[in-house]
C-alpha cells in the first residue's frame, strides 16, 4: 500500500529499470534459440561446389547435378530448342531476366556461359516444386520446363512465361568451367 | 470456498488444499447450459476427445518413430509392419487428425448458424480461431513425419509461401528449413514442434477457450441470452446442469462418432487418397517433384484460393486472408440477433453462398489445376470473401424476427 513515505519517483525508475534489463535479458537468450535454427555446420559443408562431367551429353539431354540438396539441371541444348528463343520473347514477363536470380556472365538471351550448355537450378520460383523438362516443341507449347504444381512454364532458357504462377526466371547457380567438359558449379571462378 | 463447502472427509481434505468441488461446480455440476441444445451442440465435445485420442495414440507413435531422413520412412513402414497393433495406433492417429478438422469444422459452422461469436462471446472465437490456427500448424508438421513424396514436396511448397515475403523471404524460408532445401534438418524441427511445442500450446488455448466459454456461459440455437431470466437461486430458468444432463446427451455423440470413426479406421484409412494420399506411400525424393501436388483435404479450401491468384506474393496474401477474415468474424456482423432462426433472408443466401464456395473451393484445391477450374476458383474465392463483405453491409440494419424472451 502506497503511503505518504512512498518515493514513488524510486518506484518507478525500479520499475522501469527492472523491464528494460530483463527485456535486454529476453532478446539475449532468444538469440541462441533463434539461431539454432540457421543452416548448421555441416549443411553448410555439404553446400560446397561440386564438380559435374559434362562431356557425354547428347544433344538434348538433360542430367541432374545435387548442389545444395537440390537439383541443378545441365542442359544440352540443340539448334532447335536455340531457335525457339528469340521467337517466344514477346510472351515472357522477364524476357531480359532484369529481375532474376543469376550471375552477371548469365544474364543474356541464353542465360548461360555457353549458348550449347544451360545450368540451371531446378527449383520452381514459384513455390519450389521441380518442373519438368518438356523437350518436344508442338504448336501448343515452344518447348522448355513445365511446373506440374501450379502449371508455370518457362522457355529453353527457364525464363518465365507471362500468365502463370511464378514471378521469376528460374535461378542460375554461380559455376564456371574448368575444362570444356567439366564444369564446377557454386563458385563464379575467375573472370 | 473451503470454509462454506459442507464437504467431509477426503475431499474436505482436498477442497482446504485445492478448489477441486468448486471447480467440479462451476464446469460441470453447476454449469448451466441452455437446455435446448441441438445436434450441433455434439462437437465441442467431440474435439475434446479427438484431442485425447491424438495425444495418446501420438505418445504411442513416437515411442517406435525415428525423426531422421534416412530411418523416417522406414520407420513408419516398421510401425505399420513390425510393431503389434501399430496399424492400429496409426490408423487412429492418422483417421483423427482428419476428424478433428470434420469436427472442428462442423463446430465452426455451428458458431455461423446461431452466432455464437458475437457479443460477449468475441473471446471465445477469437480463441478457437487459435486452436484451429495452432491445428493447422500441428497437422501441416505432421504430415512431413512419414516422409513420403507427398510429406516432403507439400512442407516444400508451404515453406516456399514465406518466401514471398518481400525482401526476407529467402532468408526467411532458409531459417525455416535449416537448409538448402527440404532435409532432416527440417523433419527434426518439425517432430519437436509437433510433438511437443504445438500441443502444449494447443492444451492451453483449449483450457481458456472453455474458461472464457464458462465465464459467459453457453449461447443455444436460439440465440437467447439465458441469464436473463432467472429463479430466486440465480439460477437461469432456461438452464440445466451440464452434469448429467449434457454429460450424458454428448456421450451418445461420442457413441456414433466412434461407429463412424471406427468404419473409417478399419474399413478405408487411407479414404480414397484424401485422408493419406497415394504418393505419400514412395519414399521422400528430392529430385522429383510428384505429378500432382494437393494438401490433405482440410487445407484444400485455402490452397485453392493460393492458386486462383496468378500472382506469388497476392496468391499468398490472398490465403492468409481467408485465415484472417473469420479471425475477425465478430466484428464484420454488426447484426444484434444471434441464430438464424431469427435472422433475415439476405443472411440465410450470404450463409449458402459461403457453403457453397467453401466446398466449391476444398473439390477444386484437391485436383490439378486447369484454365476452367482456375475461373471457378476464383469466383468461389470471391464468394468466400463476398460472404464477410455482404454480412457487413446486410448486418447493420438488418430486418430480423423478434426473438423470444424464454427458450421454447
Amino acid at each position: 500500500m502506497p503511503s505518504d513515505d512512498t518515493d514513488n519517483d524510486r518506484r518507478r525508475f525500479l520499475t522501469a529499470a527492472t523491464v528494460v534489463v530483463g527485456a535486454v535479458g529476453t532478446v539475449a537468450v532468444a538469440v541462441p534459440f533463434l539461431s539454432s535454427w540457421s543452416p548448421s555446420a555441416r549443411a553448410k559443408t555439404a553446400g560446397a561446389p561440386v564438380v559435374a562431367d559434362i562431356s557425354k551429353l547428347e544433344p538434348g539431354q538433360l542430367v541432374i547435378v545435387k548442389w545444395r540438396g537440390k537439383p541443378v539441371w545441365v542442359v544440352r541444348r540443340d539448334e532447335a530448342a536455340l531457335e525457339t528463343l528469340p521467337e517466344v520473347t514477346d510472351q515472357l514477363r522477364d524476357p531480359d531476366s532484369e529481375s532474376s536470380n543469376q550471375p552477371v556472365y548469365a544474364t543474356n538471351e541464353y542465360r548461360s556461359r555457353k549458348p550449347e550448355y544451360l545450368i540451371m537450378e531446378g527449383i520452381c520460383t514459384h513455390l519450389g516444386c521441380s518442373p519438368t523438362y518438356q523437350p518436344e516443341i508442338t504448336a501448343d507449347f515452344q518447348g522448355g520446363f513445365f511446373c506440374p504444381c501450379h502449371g508455370s512454364k518457362f522457355d529453353f532458357a527457364g525464363r518465365v512465361y507471362k500468365g502463370v504462377p511464378a514471378p521469376l526466371n528460374l535461378p542460375v547457380p554461380p559455376h564456371y568451367y574448368m575444362s570444356d567438359g567439366v564444369i564446377l558449379i557454386g563458385e563464379d571462378g575467375v573472370a | 470456498m473451503s470454509e462454506d463447502n459442507n464437504s467431509k472427509g477426503l475431499l474436505g481434505w482436498i477442497d482446504a488444499r485445492f478448489p477441486l468441488s468448486k471447480m467440479y461446480d462451476e464446469h460441470l455440476g453447476k454449469y448451466y447450459a441452455p437446455k435446448n441444445f441441438n445436434f450441433w451442440y455434439f462437437f465441442g465435445s467431440l474435439a475434446l476427445l479427438v484431442l485425447v485420442l491424438q495425444i495418446v495414440t501420438g505418445i504411442f507413435l513416437t515411442m517406435h518413430y525415428k525423426p531422421d531422413g534416412d530411418m523416417a520412412f522406414k520407420s513408419v513402414e516398421h510401425i505399420m509392419r513390425d510393431v503389434d497393433w501399430g496399424w492400429l495406433i496409426r490408423y487412429l492417429h492418422s483417421t483423427g487428425a482428419s476428424a478433428f478438422f470434420i469436427v472442428v469444422y462442423l463446430h465452426m459452422f455451428r458458431a455461423l448458424l446461431y452466432g455464437s461469436y458475437q457479443k460477449p462471446r468475441e473471446l471465445i472465437w477469437l480463441f478457437g480461431m487459435f486452436i484451429f490456427l495452432a491445428l493447422m500448424a500441428e497437422a501441416f508438421m505432421g504430415y512431413l513425419l512419414p516422409w513420403g513424396q507427398m510429406s516432403y514436396w507439400g512442407a516444400q511448397v508451404i515453406i516456399s509461401l514465406f518466401g514471398a515475403v518481400p525482401i526476407v523471404g529467402d532468408e526467411l524460408t532458409l531459417w525455416i528449413r535449416g537448409d538448402f532445401v527440404v532435409s532432416d534438418a527440417t523433419l527434426n524441427r518439425f517432430f519437436a514442434l509437433h510433438v511437443v511445442a504445438v500441443p502444449i500450446v494447443l492444451l492451453m488455448l483449449v483450457v481458456m477457450h472453455i474458461i472464457a466459454l464458462h465465464e459467459v456461459g453457453s449461447n443455444n440455437p436460439d440465440g437467447i441470452d439465458i441469464k436473463k431470466t432467472k429463479d430466486a437461486n440465480g439460477v437461469p430458468l432456461d438452464g440445466i446442469p451440464f452434469h448429467p444432463y449434457y454429460s450424458v446427451k454428448d456421450l451418445v455423440g461420442v457413441v456414433v462418432f466412434l461407429i463412424l470413426f471406427s468404419v473409417v479406421v478399419f474399413f478405408m484409412p487411407e479414404m480414397g487418397g484424401y485422408f493419406l494420399e497415394y504418393a505419400n506411400f514412395v519414399p521422400a525424393n528430392q529430385f522429383k517433384t510428384p505429378e500432382h501436388i494437393a494438401p490433405v483435404w482440410y487445407f484444400t479450401p485455402f490452397y485453392a484460393i493460393l492458386r486462383a491468384v496468378p500472382d506469388k506474393l497476392l496468391g499468398v496474401i490472398a490465403m492468409f486472408s481467408a485465415i484472417v477474415v473469420l479471425f475477425l468474424l465478430p466484428w464484420f456482423d454488426r447484426g444484434k440477433v444471434r441464430s438464424i432462426r431469427y435472422r433475415s433472408t439476405s443472411f440465410k443466401w450470404l450463409l449458402a453462398m459461403l457453403i457453397v464456395s467453401f466446398v466449391g473451393l476444398g473439390y477444386l484445391g484437391a485436383l490439378p489445376s486447369t484454365g476452367v477450374r482456375t475461373l471457378f476458383a476464383q469466383i468461389f474465392s470471391v464468394g468466400y470473401f463476398g460472404f464477410f463483405v455482404g454480412l457487413w453491409f446486410i448486418s447493420k440494419n438488418e430486418v430480423t424476427k423478434p426473438v423470444p424472451e424464454r427458450v421454447r
